[in-house]
């Protein structure tokens, strides 16, 4: 993977999604579906990227006690869900892990 | 003072609350791009071509994991995708500016510059000098974010070898999707998105990601229809 390429579409792309509607106004009208869909987009992806990273340990599904980074994004979990603050839930996390490998 | 430069100030103003947030983040992905394997420049250059938080960290994960560069920019699409809607909301009150303008807010458009913005264009409707406190916001954010990579690249390289870093990425995800999961099709997205996941994690090219995604987005706006009509779908 060239990273410079990544980049640069990824850039290209990413301006393309913020200029679209600003300069297209007037011309075309976003359905109200997709309006909809839009919001969904963020806890999809983010999500998506979250299962695996806590669920799996070397391709193989780990719901024991020893997965430590199950346990730890559990705690991160219930920070974010009771503080709602990011930064805390970060810092809690990573603790947590910590904590949890020495253990 | 004049009126231009005191909108543009205005914009700083209402951005500084949510400079002090983001500071914080611009340090992390600077170390983390970094751990993941980006050369310095690269992780820099990504918080100016693609000026874009979430995305960004999440491209440093896909780099880590060697996925092949269309899913990572495929998937920076699908995740700033969400940018659309403030590009349509924010239109009507930018229709008479000229292309520069449109061009360079729309460069700073982030959800960070959003937020302030659109609510003073909803209090005050559009006035002469108005764009001027969205180019404060924006440019504001874009100023911080860049200055606060860079101490993150910086500072990366001290980070300990045996600090679990890679953790910091799936930590941050959990504590920006924790906060937006206030409604049953919310939930309903991130559990059905998170479970294909999951399922298609031995897709090949990291497409698991890509489907999985979909997956959330389909379920979520589905229940989301269902609503009006059912009330408690």
């Amino acid at each position: 993977m060239n990273i410079w390429l990544v980049m640069l579409f990824g850039g290209l792309i990413t301006f393309g999604i913020r200029f679209s509607l600003i300069y297209l106004f007037g011309r075309i009208e976003v359905p109200e579906t997709m309006r909809r869909a839009l919001h969904y987009v963020p806890p999809a992806v983010l999500s998506a990227i979250i299962f695996p990273e806590l669920l799996l340990r070397d391709g193989a599904l780990d719901l024991t006690f020893t997965n430590t980074r199950l346990l730890a994004g559990v705690i991160a979990i219930v920070t974010a869900w009771f503080t709602r603050n990011t930064l805390l839930t970060i810092l809690i996390g990573m603790a947590a892990l910590l904590l949890l490998q020495w253990l | 003072m004049s009126e231009s430069r005191r909108e543009f100030w205005n914009g700083v103003r209402a951005e500084f609350p949510l400079l002090i947030g983001v500071f914080p983040f611009g340090m992390i992905y600077g170390a983390l791009a970094l751990d993941a394997g980006l050369s310095a420049l690269a992780s820099q250059m990504m918080s100016s071509i693609v000026f874009a938080g979430s995305s960004q960290f999440i491209t440093a994960q896909l780099v880590k994991d060697a996925a092949p560069g269309f899913v990572v920019v495929v998937t920076i699409a699908v995740v700033n995708l969400r940018h659309m809607l403030y590009s349509a909301s924010l239109a009507p009150y930018l229709k008479h500016l000229s292309l520069q303008w449109k061009v360079l807010l729309s460069y700073l458009l982030t959800d960070e510059a959003y937020a302030p913005s659109i609510l003073k264009y909803e209090a005050e409707g559009t006035k002469p000098f108005s764009h001027w406190f969205l180019l404060g916001a924006g440019f504001s954010l874009w100023s911080t974010w860049q200055v606060s990579t860079a101490l993150g690249v910086f500072l990366g390289a001290e980070i300990p070898d045996d600090l679990p870093l890679d953790f910091a990425l799936p930590i941050t995800f959990i504590a920006m999707v924790v906060p937006v999961l206030k409604k049953m099709p919310m939930v309903a997205a991130a559990l059905s998105a998170g479970l294909t996941a999951l399922l298609a994690i031995h897709l090949p090219f990291k497409l698991g990601l890509i489907l999985a995604a979909f997956v959330g987005i389909v379920v979520g706006t589905l229940l989301d229809n269902l609503k009006p009509q059912q009330g408690s779908a």
